[in-house]
């Protein structure tokens, strides 16, 4: 069993906002719906699927109930923090493959500058985590510095990932940050927790996106360029009982070779790379993760612009990513995945388009990096 | 150093109380398992990695050196270092280092427990040895 070539990604829809005091988070829901679904040429009636997480208020029930999504068959609210969506995509490849459903929605949006946050579910580990002031700085923070001491990696190299993204920001009109910086912007930059400086940390702001997947049948009988699933991987990892900890691989070293197995290719083949960046070192440690480059050696490959659509070997986050251009409620998984939509369908701006770009792979993480997070890991192709 | 930060007191329950109650007492708690021999961290009744329920309840040195350390410099109350700590029984835990000059952390450096009062039971801590 597969689902490789049994969905297709129809529509897609970033919102714009980046500042959003005049809207509702389920406003925001509902209207990156209303923008992935025209994308696609279908209506909220033809929604048979929906796929939320925990940014969606109240609940899976609630928001299908307020987006009047009244022919759902599926209903799936699996909560990994950023990747949600990006295991909500295989998820829904699953439902399509499976025949329990054909219009599949999946929503993310939230306003952390202007609103509250929803709240956090703490598990078994609260008490022996929680009063040490577990933050995403420091989390990943401490994979940086265990990097560093185990590799060699530097506070330039990792500056090279943010130069990477502002290069690809200062094209694209919605992007929260759009001024080019330098390694020495970076690196000059106050720090935020050890070894992070302030320009090693993405954005924070409000907005969303929602993404359309269905069936190669639905897909083809619509007038947008077809872009289908062909592999998919998802996978988990924590501190695990304090047995072998090691700070410097992610979760993607299991999500990345069963997505890139089950699409029969290889990171060689690749023409463009969404990779989650809520940080510089996370894009780092995932690039190894996927296999772009032994471990240890992504600091040297991010370095001289390698992830610079036009001038480096690896085209990526060609949106201005997490880094400049949009983390909405602090997630990073359904921008990356819009973009790698943009690029398959030659629809990227074009000072950043990668000429003939066919397949593309997606993958972001959730959760904390240096505690516990899920990985995801999606390979898409143009037909 | 900054003022002496407040720290959230445990709220505790069935399956940790003994850590906590030993915690009163300045004793450092982990689990080992009898079946596999595998001692890990935090206590769980349930072995994690073998999944035997034969779990008990082992006092550790407190000893340990640090596997990472990320000094968080953003924070209202001040700067504070969150690490893990590698115990030499073995496990690896999430932690702070405190009463220390944060400039001089290192990766590989020797600490030990130290216990901070709360409302409740007292916090391990870590702070050079």
């Amino acid at each position: 069993m597969t689902i490789k070539n049994k969905a297709y990604i129809a529509g897609i829809y970033e919102h714009p906002t980046r500042h959003a005091p005049d809207k509702s988070t389920a406003q925001l829901h509902a209207e990156v719906a209303k923008g992935a679904l025209e994308d696609a040429g279908l209506t909220h009636v033809d929604v048979d699927g929906y796929f939320c997480a925990g940014d969606a208020p109240g609940g899976i029930w609630q928001m299908s109930d307020y987006l009047g999504l009244n022919r759902l068959r599926h209903l799936d609210s699996t909560e990994t923090g950023g990747c949600s969506y990006i295991i909500a995509l295989g998820h829904a490849a699953e439902a399509i493959a499976a025949g329990k459903c054909s219009v599949a929605l999946i929503t993310l949006a939230g306003k952390p500058r202007t609103g509250p946050m929803p709240p956090r579910a703490y598990g078994p580990e609260v008490d022996f985590e929680m009063a040490y002031g577990p933050t995403t700085h420091n989390a990943y923070g401490m994979c940086a510095m265990r990097h560093m001491h185990d590799f060699g990696t530097t506070s330039e190299q990792l500056a090279w990932v943010k130069v990477a993204a502002s290069h690809h920001a200062q094209y694209n009109p919605h992007a929260m940050l759009r001024d080019v910086v330098t390694v020495e912007d970076v690196v000059n930059s106050p720090i935020i927790s050890d070894p992070l400086h302030r320009l090693d940390c993405c954005v924070v702001s409000d907005g969303g996106g929602a993404v359309i997947v269905t069936t190669p049948e639905i897909a083809k009988s619509l007038k947008r360029p077809l872009v289908r699933l062909t592999g998919h991987g998802e996978a988990q990892k924590g501190p695990n009982g304090g047995r072998k900890l090691d700070l410097t691989y992610s979760a993607g070293v299991w999500s990345g070779p069963a997505a890139f197995a089950e699409a029969g290719i290889t990171p060689k083949d690749i023409k463009y790379a969404s990779i989650y960046d809520s940080f510089t070192i996370t894009v780092v440690i995932q690039l190894e993760d996927l296999g772009f480059c032994k471990k240890g050696e992504g600091g040297k490959f991010v370095s001289d612009g390698n992830l610079i659509s036009g001038v480096g070997k690896l085209p990526w986050n060609t949106d201005g990513g997490g880094l400049c251009n949009n983390h909405p409620i602090n997630r990073g998984g359904i921008t990356k995945i819009i973009e790698a939509v943009r690029q398959l369908r030659g629809e990227a701006h074009p000072k950043v388009q990668v000429p003939n770009c066919d397949l593309a792979v997606v993958h972001g993480t959730g959760g904390l990096l240096g505690i516990r997070h899920a990985a995801s890991t999606a390979i898409l192709e143009r037909v | 150093m900054t003022d002496k930060p407040k720290y959230p007191a445990p709220v505790t329950n069935p399956e940790t109380a003994q850590f906590w109650d030993s915690a009163k007492q300045g004793k450092f708690l982990i689990k080992r398992c009898k079946a596999c021999g595998e001692p890990h961290y935090f206590p769980r009744s349930i072995c994690p990695f073998c999944f035997s329920d034969k779990t008990e309840w082992e006092e550790s040195k407190g000893e340990g050196v640090i596997y990472s350390y990320s000094v968080m410099r953003k924070s209202p109350t001040g700067p504070y270092a969150t690490a893990y700590v590698t115990l030499n029984e073995g496990p690896t835990l999430f932690t702070n280092i405190v009463d220390c000059d944060f400039a001089s952390l290192k990766i590989g450096q020797r600490v030990k427990v130290v216990f901070k009062p709360t409302d409740g039971a007292p916090l391990p801590f870590f702070t050079p040895a």
